[in-house]
């Protein structure tokens, strides 16, 4: 147990440790003269960065310079195509695509040496062809982080780096100067909207639970990101767990809730693990328990693992979960406000709105309104993915342009291939057009266009893309996903697939689209909760913007060349070398020598459309790119 | 089943016995213990929660991470979320089945491979992602295929 004033010498004498981990810092006599971080997140952990860091600890003991050295395992830095990712501070040197053996000549050379290793740096060079900073590269320029402050800074398994980042201090703040409707207030006045996908005032959702009746009540975090290609909160609970705890003993004064429940996905080993170590650590500091922060107030947390399946990221099939049940959507009216885990009054929000009250409370909520647009309020983080340069995490104001993200942070398509659409709102949301790149990006100008902003997955997809299979990609998930409670989404969509697939095997005719476009919206109206209303939303989107590739299925073309019925493979006889590499890797042998010969005088070859399963190995394995669909 | 997996589910189950809403914790807990969910470990959930039996079979068959057979011994797990989708895991996964005879979702009849097709592992920097046994494979292709299994056989 620690008192108010413990707490604060935790924070006074480390705050000079973190401030010394930015690009120039002064080092403070009697402090690490230098700081490695490695990122701990899971895309880099995947790349063995914990064999790096362990790595890094045993070569710095080895020269002596384990206290002269802070080595860190931090959250993730967002940057997750070039990981593993290793940061050496004062001087910025940003390491990309570090594997253990590299270690050693770190640590010889930019350690002990003072140089930096040129071939691991990120090197973009300024019109003089200086280096830039870290923070002026394209990826991170266009950047503000809020929500994700402290990821890729602290190390999220040590409460008391968190504490010297002004940690539970918001919660002090708002105990010991605010009344809870104070609280609430400022949270309303902030503009803040959840950040889950539909975009609820998050200070209404409070009042409404603060206002219902009953003494028992729960405050509960959605953290089951199910979105396929969304990773947005697994990082901020992996980067910063005790952000998210903190922002919920808010939530529990302002609502008088004793009761918090964080309901993550078991497919984030990571994120639920650190979420663990916070827990025991904030007990331990008496900051969850029976007399909070010795200030009276009860709270404590604890956790409820999902088993894998998308609807209970819906918030009252989530509560279901959460009570051990099968995740089917509750009939709403009565809202979870009123009646929610347990039938008691219960605040859900999502991972990522929780990740900025403690910012909202210590700066205020002006401070947070500054950025953004006018209904759209403080920034959002995006998990880029698809076909982009710089795939990963990152946090922007609102209303900043799609094209700034694609362009300037994704660094564009791979390969110099064109820009086709961006998804975004993963199975709920739709694609957007290259001709809208310039859409600001906020919460009513995505639904005006037929997306919306879900919660924060931004899938990219170039020309080779095909939208019929996309849509019908995401189509199928929501199938598979869908309860079966409710007929309009477990039959609806069922058949709104059989149509897709109709298309895409070229036997649809003009008039099953408009067929196709008029079940859609009985779905969207009739169906029971969010997973079925929006479910036919990436189908209609590329209907409204992709109708020229739908109809050329019709007219049994697939222009990207990816639905398999509509294509087929053939030899370009000017080009084959006869070097029989694709007739010995063909799975099916469908592929023959011919009579005919080539100039070098071998027989070429052809592709039998009988045999042929389509899987492309022979166009992977043909030197001369003679196979064509 | 051997009987000290048995003991220490009894001892899961008594810790559970105060909880509110435990029996989805108890099924987690028991596949941890077991690896799937046989009809008899389902039974005793239900008895000592005093839910019927099928209450237990619903929540299993609803959750896709709960499994009725017992899984091979090398579970390959390919990621099917958007991120990798879009880069191509359709195309390795279906290499996958095609060399092992399998489709996604089951296991080779010697019980050595489980196919599986998962949701989003959150990794969609290294997309196309798979898992062998819980070890991250990133930027796989068809031609990693061969690789993979090549490695494992051999095991």
């Amino acid at each position: 147990m620690k008192t108010l004033q413990q707490l604060q010498e935790i924070r006074d004498r480390l705050k000079a440790t973190i401030d010394e981990r930015q690009e120039g810092a002064a080092v403070t006599p009697g402090l690490p003269r230098m700081y490695i971080l490695v990122c701990g997140g899971t895309g880099c952990t995947s790349g063995n960065s914990k064999i790096i860091y362990d790595n890094f600890v045993s070569r710095l003991k080895e020269k002596g310079l384990e206290n002269e050295v802070k080595i860190i395992m931090t959250g993730c830095f967002g940057l997750c195509s070039k990981g593993p990712i290793a940061v050496v501070y004062p001087d910025g040197s940003f390491y990309t695509h570090v594997q253990p053996d590299d270690v050693t000549e770190i640590v010889e050379k930019h350690i002990v040496g003072g140089q930096p290793v040129e071939r691991l740096l990120h090197a973009e060079k300024d019109i003089h062809g200086q280096l830039k900073s870290i923070n002026d590269t394209d990826f991170y320029r266009s950047q503000r982080r809020v929500v994700l402050r402290n990821c890729g800074v602290i190390d999220p398994e040590n409460i008391d780096e968190y504490l010297a980042t002004d940690g539970y201090k918001a919660y002090e703040k708002a105990v010991t100067q605010m009344t809870p409707q104070q609280v609430i207030d400022e949270i309303k006045k902030s503009g803040l909207r959840g950040r889950g996908g539909a975009g609820f005032s998050t200070g209404m959702k409070w009042q409404f639970t603060h206002d219902a009746p009953g003494t028992e009540k729960y405050v509960a975090c959605n953290a089951d990101e199910g979105d396929p290609g969304a990773f947005m909160d697994r990082s901020l609970l992996e980067g910063d767990p005790h952000a998210v705890i903190e922002a919920m003993m808010i939530a529990g004064y302002a609502v008088g809730a004793e009761h918090g429940v964080i309901y993550v996905r078991a497919e984030y080993p990571i994120a639920v693990h650190r979420l663990e170590v916070a827990i025991a650590q904030a007990r331990e500091y008496g900051i969850l328990g029976d007399n909070v922060m010795g200030q009276g107030k009860k709270f404590d947390l604890e956790l409820r693992l999902g088993a894998g399946a998308f609807v209970c990221g819906e918030e009252t099939a989530l509560l279901n979960s959460a009570e051990g049940k099968r995740g089917e959507p509750r009939q709403r009216p009565p809202f979870p406000a009123i009646k929610g885990l347990f039938g008691k009054p219960t605040l859900i929000n999502n991972v990522e709105t929780y990740g900025n009250i403690t910012q909202i409370i210590l700066n205020g909520a002006d401070w947070f309104a500054s950025v953004g647009t006018e209904k759209s309020k403080g920034t959002k983080v995006f998990a880029l993915g698809g076909k982009l340069e710089n795939v990963g995490l990152v946090e922007i104001p609102m209303g900043t342009p799609l094209r700034t993200i694609v362009e300037d942070i994704g660094g564009g398509c791979p390969n110099g291939k064109k820009f086709k659409a961006a998804q975004t709102g993963g199975p709920s949301g739709g694609c957007i057009p290259a001709s809208l790149i310039d859409t600001p990006i906020d919460y009513d100008n995505l639904m005006a266009i037929g997306s919306m902003m879900g919660s924060g997955g931004l899938i990219v997809m170039d020309e080779d893309n095909c939208m019929v299979d996309i849509a019908k990609f995401f189509l199928e998930f929501t199938v598979d996903e869908s309860c079966g409670k409710c007929t309009p989404c477990r039959i609806g969509n069922k058949r709104l697939l059989e149509m897709l697939d109709k298309v895409t095997k070229g036997e649809a005719t003009l008039e099953d689209l408009d067929k196709m476009e008029e079940l859609c919206y009985y779905i969207k109206d009739n169906s029971l909760c969010g997973l079925g209303q929006t479910a036919p939303n990436p189908v209609l989107s590329t209907l409204r913007y992709f109708r020229d590739e739908y109809e050329a299925h019709c007219d049994g073309k697939c222009p990207a060349g990816v639905c398999k019925a509509l294509v087929s493979f053939k030899v370009d006889k000017e080009k084959c070398i006869g070097c029989t590499l694709c007739a010995r890797n063909c799975p099916v042998g469908a592929i023959s020598a011919t009579e005919e010969k080539a100039s070098n005088g071998r027989p070429i070859h052809v592709i039998d459309p009988k045999k042929c399963i389509k899987c492309g190995v022979c166009i992977s394995k043909c030197p001369k790119g003679a196979i064509y669909k | 089943m051997t009987d000290e997996k048995d003991i220490k589910f009894a001892e899961v189950l008594e810790s559970l016995k105060d909880v509110p809403g435990p029996v989805m914790m108890a099924m987690q807990k028991a596949q941890d213990i077991y690896g799937y969910l046989p009809l008899e470990v389902q039974l005793k959930i239900a008895d000592f929660f005093g839910v019927p039996l099928a209450t237990v079979y619903g929540i299993a068959t609803f959750y896709s991470q709960f499994r009725l057979e017992q899984p091979g011994q090398i579970k390959i797990a390919v990621c099917l979320g958007t991120a990798c989708y879009v880069k191509g895991s359709g195309g390795v996964i279906d290499k996958f089945g095609r060399m092992l005879g399998v489709e996604p979702g089951h296991t080779t009849a010697d019980g050595r491979f489980t196919l599986e097709a998962t949701r989003c592992i959150g990794c969609c920097g290294l997309a196309p992602v798979l898992t062998v046994n819980g070890e991250v494979y990133g930027k796989v292709t068809e031609d990693s295929v061969d690789e993979i299994l090549a490695k494992y056989n051999n095991i």
